[in-house]
């Protein structure tokens, strides 16, 4: 279950920032693009299975979704193309150049001490 | 009072392996060798085809190969044939290779003896797309009894490829496989992917995608030349 390891992996991550810190994590902030490929509905039941019996065990994790932005040779411009076609939705050109979109990313932290 | 703060971490979620690969890549590239994995969905022929390559590139340069599995050693022992030296990786649950487990297999082996490393991935065409392993290239591989709509599908492992192998056209006269199709919906999804056809029964294509691999290692060795003068 690929969705399960990510999850594992953000505890880890949290865990290891808050013993750094101190405290106690009461929420993960998360950056998903759809390039990343994890979905967000998958990652959000994983997270639960994975955060029980662990220090994070009462921390939520708070997605914020994020678009494909890629830039456009043709429009000398970033849009954002309908994924998953990397092309512009405005004179079709192909923009594989793709700026934000691809990210799986632990923003912050918010941690009561 | 508890009070709660907010603190900026910015960390990608992979970063471990982000960082494991990294490191990979480095250790490739002073040794020279170049680094390809293959990925592709369970039974599309990655094995036969690196067989293919390790037994064909063996005359004239130095090969190895790392393959994945959840299970059994059958693959390893398949490409073992070639007499190049081949390791298998078991990764018991874990449904795609990460760079920590190619570094591990490594051991032991002396890289800058190598102009080669194929590695092979456990057939999965989703979890590839989210590790890298270090390698210079994703090569994906969709045989003709897939769907063409298969890029569509899924679009980060094709779009993460430098090359498409179409696999098994041998078949393609007793298939509804529509290879036109195929690739075009490939370029829809990576306008600059390579595309070479092939049957590892008839040997169809062969020569293309060996060539393909030499051209690109000989790039890279003009690079490192061109970065060391």
């Amino acid at each position: 279950m690929h969705e399960l390891s990510i999850a594992l992996s953000i505890l880890d991550l949290a865990a290891e920032e808050a013993e750094r810190r101190g405290g106690r994590v009461v929420a993960v902030h998360l950056k998903l693009g759809p390039l990343s490929g994890v979905v967000k509905d998958a990652l959000s039941s994983a997270y639960e299975l994975a955060r029980e019996g662990t220090s994070l065990a009462g921390a939520e994790l708070l997605v914020e979704e994020v678009p494909v932005v890629a830039w456009c040779p043709g429009c000398a411009a970033e849009r954002a193309p309908r994924f998953p076609l990397l092309c512009c939705p405005t004179c079709g050109t192909p923009t594989p150049d793709v700026v934000s979109g691809r990210e799986l990313e632990v923003v912050a932290l918010e941690i009561e001490s | 009072m508890s009070e709660t703060r907010l603190v900026q971490v910015r960390q990608h979620v992979l970063k471990q392996n982000d960082v494991a690969a990294r490191a990979l890549r480095a250790r490739f590239h002073e040794a020279g060798v170049y680094v390809v994995s293959l990925v592709s969905s369970p039974g599309a022929g990655k094995t036969t085809l690196l067989g293919q390559a390790l037994a064909s590139l063996r005359a004239r340069y130095r090969v190895a190969a790392l393959v994945g599995d959840l299970a059994t050693d059958n693959d390893a022992r398949r490409l073992a044939r070639s007499e190049a030296p081949v390791k298998q990786i078991i990764t018991g649950t874990v449904c795609h290779l990460e760079a920590a487990m190619v570094a591990a297999a490594l051991d032991g082996w002396d890289l800058a003896g190598l102009d080669f490393l194929f590695i092979e991935n456990v057939g999965n065409l989703v979890c590839p797309a989210s590790y890298d392993l270090g390698e210079a290239a994703k090569i994906v591989l969709l045989s003709v009894t897939e769907g063409e709509d298969k890029p569509l599908k899924y679009p980060a492992i094709f779009l993460k490829s430098k090359l498409l192998v179409l696999s098994k056209i041998d078949l393609l006269p007793y298939v509804p496989f529509d290879i036109a199709a195929a690739e075009d919906n490939a370029r829809r999804i990576h306008p600059e992917i390579d595309v070479v056809k092939l049957s590892c029964l008839t040997g169809a294509g062969l020569e293309q995608w060996l060539g393909w691999i030499e051209e690109r290692r000989h790039e890279l060795q003009a690079l490192r030349g061109a970065l060391v003068t």
